[in-house]
């Protein structure tokens, strides 16, 4: 069955929720803040709308306002109807009967939406025991079922496991089990998988469709993902600003979207250049030179010109800026021992861009850390610009870091509040270029702030006082004061929305072609690691999967890891990634048989 | 929800300088944000005038209202309050008022100074622990438990017992028992801003260990530092206050308020009040008033929610 068809088939019905002219208005300490204006929208049973927007659009508020979960400042005002029954204004308890048996909510971080003392089966029980009478050993049992539906192994001695022994995506499958344990009407999806890795985060949205088209039940999805949109939803909304400003069927708003915000969005998110599905993994081997293929893609930033540049003759020969060479390390001691690196090794080369990928746990982290010589290696060496840093003594090893410059993924804590940007900007020079004169820093620094595209006057400015994408600027020009050899970037991005994301990795392309560094890129988003780096290390459990040219290896991976992970990352096309999830399921069932 | 209050932070169409406007709003300085989150304690603006009165009290008050505090004048002893003596006089004929002034100048001067000390120890102690972290760590907070199992008043009693210290003594010797609560909050401070990722920074690119501690940490812990040493100030009168009750802090003709309510202890057998009751009040008020001062300078530095 089709969206289209699915769509149709429910045009006929009541809407399980309709909102109509909804509105949501904060008060804080700085008078009245409207979040949401004037939403319109409704889900009819089966079918599933997607909420999309950037951070701050105000589509989480929506969400909750539909269930009347609004914190305790916040002011609705229009209409949210739920199966019939009006919830803005409506009374507590009224609400309190409604929810989790008409509509319930799946939220983004599995961790803290269970109980962590209490067994999951006894979780589920009382979810099932608050809206219906029934014996608590009736109870277990319904809970077993769910477990199984679910899709948790062995679900009869799960259901006395508690929160922690299970992995993130067995735990928002439980999530999902309370949520569905009253075989609700409506279920609300704030995020369902943003705090997942790719593969886990394709299995359960594999589980939400399914239960979705079983149950009849109509899903209100909330997300920034547009390629969790494109595999998921039947419908879309654009929220901006707290307005809804383009609704429509998927493919509508995806291919071929309207409103200026939605091109501008879209046009913004990285997107993952994939071999076509039909020919699948077994001709991936071919010639090598097939990058030309319709598929191979123009990358966005990043690449481009550059390989024809320095690359050539010298880069082959020159020494590698980095280079760790069967890298182990292992926290902890004896029973408690984790290794968390098992032998890796990679290097980047001077003036070239590695991509650093893996899921969560896989050690790129750790190994960004052990290039920067935070962490020492239990094992094997690391050696900096050449020189073994092991060896050296601590006052060359510190000369040696000065042509390191480091960015990191969070945007708040990479600066410290108590700076002022040009503080912080300076801090570098500060460190190692003791000679220089006030106004000397003040100069090189107002000309960094500039280089990353930032007002001089910035200098003068509290982090604080900056958005995301501003600050993870100001972490860079700071990386730049020294004009480093060598930059490590830790996941720059991850917390920025897309469009934010696009200009800094823009910036970071611009000066890298100007000046000339490496760059160790860490990152758990494919897309982005193929349109930025020359060459791509993937990395699972602390070892080295594969590495290679980022288009030989991200479009025709050698490994069955690699290729896993490749298919279980949502494009944002619906029809593409429509046959994508129809390869990758039929790939998964043959796994099975075989 | 906090990512919905704030509409600066949209992006949307300006491009490479997403969320220009994100500054709009946000013009008041942290300091002054401070003071007005501070003086929104009503309880703490009555403690900060109430220490700042009895500084005057101690400190200017003498010079208005002259008395002297170190012959005895018998034939003036034991007078009630009112005529020339306006809270009466003790045992030996000392003047009363110029008395509390007198005993007062002692302890706020010894309570501060004792607070300070305890906390600049504490303070050092506790960040050098965090810091290391490992067995120094273990080692150095071994020592603070250890310290703390043993009750303060004890090491007092027993140090007053062997010498019969000076103001600068006491100081040393309140100081050196009551830094060890200052340096397991420092130590914890340490411990989270140690991994801010601005720390890291710094150090993958060569930056010094006292440059972290000193440019980034120390800056940070401000806040807990001064609420604890608030705190700290107001725990040191108190002990001065119990020491000296008990006979043990200065010698006559020096005295402190815990002095002068040991000496009017016996009095009020007889009724003289006025022996017991002003330097008691002043006791409570001071310690009370530095403690509401401290909850005050919590709420203006908003030492949790910092981000």
């Amino acid at each position: 069955m089709t969206a289209t068809d699915r769509t149709a088939g429910a045009a006929g019905t009541e809407p399980i929720l309709r909102l109509e002219d909804l509105g949501v208005t904060f008060s804080s300490e700085t008078g009245e803040v409207p979040a949401v204006r004037g939403v319109g929208l409704h889900v009819r049973p089966g079918e599933t709308l997607a909420l999309v927007g950037e951070s701050g659009s105000g589509k989480s508020t929506v969400a909750l306002a539909a269930i009347g979960l609004l914190p305790d400042n916040a002011r609705a005002t229009g209409r949210a109807v739920l199966d019939g029954t009006e919830v803005v204004g409506a009374p507590e308890n009224e609400l309190a009967s409604l929810r989790g048996r008409t509509a319930s909510m799946v939220f983004q971080e599995p961790a803290t939406a269970l109980d962590p003392l209490t067994r999951i089966g006894a979780q589920i029980a009382e979810v099932i025991r608050n809206h219906r009478r029934v014996p608590a050993r009736q109870a277990e049992a319904l809970a077993v079922d769910l477990l199984r539906r679910v899709g948790i192994p062995e679900p009869e001695r799960r259901v006395r496991a508690f929160p922690f022994e299970l992995s993130g995506g067995q735990r928002q499958r439980v999530v999902i089990a309370m949520a569905i344990a009253n075989d609700p009407a409506l279920l609300i999806a704030d995020e369902p998988t943003t705090a997942l890795d790719v593969t886990v985060q394709a299995e359960i949205l594999d589980l939400l469709r399914k239960l979705a088209v079983d149950t009849g039940t109509g899903v209100l999805l909330v997300t920034h993902n547009m390629g969790v949109v494109a595999d998921f939803a039947d419908r879309v909304a654009v929220m901006l600003h707290g307005e809804i400003v383009e609704t429509g069927p998927v493919e509508e708003v995806l291919l071929r979207p309207r409103h200026e915000y939605t091109k501008r969005l879209l046009a913004a998110v990285p997107r993952l250049a994939v071999a076509p599905t039909g020919t699948g993994g077994d001709t991936a081997a071919g010639p090598v030179g097939d990058v030309a293929e319709p598929a191979a893609p123009r990358p966005k930033y990043g690449v481009r010109a550059r390989t024809a540049k320095p690359a050539e003759g010298g880069a082959a020969a020159a020494e590698p800026v980095v280079d760790l060479r069967d890298v182990s390390v292992v926290f902890g001691r004896r029973l408690a021992a984790v290794r968390a690196l098992d032998g890796v090794s990679l290097h980047v080369s001077p003036g070239e861009t590695v991509g650093l990928v893996g899921e969560s746990g896989s050690g790129k982290s750790t190994a960004a850390r052990v290039a920067l010589g935070l962490l020492r290696p239990t094992s094997g060496s690391v050696t900096l610009f050449g020189a073994d840093l092991r060896r050296s003594r601590p006052r060359a090893r510190r000369a040696l870091r000065a042509g390191i410059g480091v960015v990191l993924q969070d945007p708040v804590a990479s600066l410290d509040a108590r700076m002022t940007v040009q503080e912080c900007v300076a801090e570098p020079l500060r460190v190692h270029r003791r000679g220089m004169s006030g106004r000397e820093r003040q100069e090189r620094v107002a000309e960094l702030l500039e280089r990353v595209r930032l007002p001089r006057a910035f200098a003068r400015r509290a982090p604080r006082e900056l958005s995301g994408g501003q600050r993870q600027r100001v972490s860079l020009a700071r990386a730049l004061a020294l004009a480093p050899k060598l930059l490590v970037a830790d996941e720059p991005t991850s917390a920025l929305d897309v469009s934010v994301q696009e200009a800094v990795l823009e910036v970071i392309t611009e000066l890298q072609e100007e000046l000339g560094f490496a760059c160790l890129f860490v990152s758990h988003d494919l897309a982005v690691v193929q349109h930025f780096a020359e060459r791509v290390v993937v990395m699972r459990a602390g070892r080295v999967e594969e590495q290679g040219g980022t288009m030989e290896t991200l479009l025709h991976p050698g490994t069955d890891y690699t290729r896993r992970l490749l298919a279980a990352v949502p494009v944002p096309d619906p029809v593409l990634q429509r046959e994508r999830r129809t390869a990758r399921l039929a790939a998964g069932a043959a796994g099975v048989d075989a | 929800m906090s990512a919905v209050l704030r509409p600066g932070r949209l992006p949307g169409g300006s491009g490479p300088t997403d969320g220009a406007d994100a500054a709009t709003g946000t013009g008041v300085s942290a300091l002054r944000l401070a003071v007005r989150r501070f003086t929104r304690n009503r309880l703490a603006v009555v403690g900060l005038a109430v220490v700042v009165l009895f500084f005057l009290f101690c400190f200017v008050g003498p010079l208005l209202y002259s008395t002297d505090q170190t012959h005895t004048a018998l034939t003036q002893a034991n007078l009630g309050p009112g005529g020339a003596h306006l809270l009466g006089t003790d045992a030996v004929g000392h003047d009363e008022l110029g008395r509390l002034m007198y005993g007062g100048k002692v302890s706020l001067v010894v309570g501060l100074a004792a607070g300070i000390l305890a906390t600049v120890i504490g303070t050092l102690w506790g960040a050098t622990a965090g810091y290391a972290g490992g067995w120094v760590d273990a080692v150095m907070m071994r020592v603070v438990d250890a310290g703390i199992a043993i009750p303060a008043l004890f090491i007092l009693l027993v140090i007053s017992a062997i010498s019969t210290p000076g103001v600068w003594g006491l100081i040393v010797i309140l100081g050196l028992v009551s830094w060890l609560v200052p340096s397991r909050l420092v130590r914890a401070e340490t411990l989270t801003l140690k991994n801010r990722d601005y720390v890291h920074t710094l150090r993958a690119i060569g930056g010094t260990h006292s440059r972290a501690i000193g440019r980034h940490i120390l800056p940070n812990s401000v806040s807990t530092i001064v609420v604890a040493a608030t705190f700290q100030v107001a725990d040191a009168i108190l002990l001065v206050a119990y020491v000296s009750y008990l006979g043990l802090g200065l010698q006559p003709p020096r005295t402190d308020w815990g002095g002068m309510l040991s000496a009017g202890l016996t009095a009020t057998y007889s009724g003289r009040w006025w022996l017991i009751v002003p330097p008691g009040l002043a006791v409570i008020l001071v310690v009370c008033a530095f403690n509401a001062i401290g909850d005050g300078l919590r709420d203006a530095f908003d030492v949790r929610g910092r981000g």
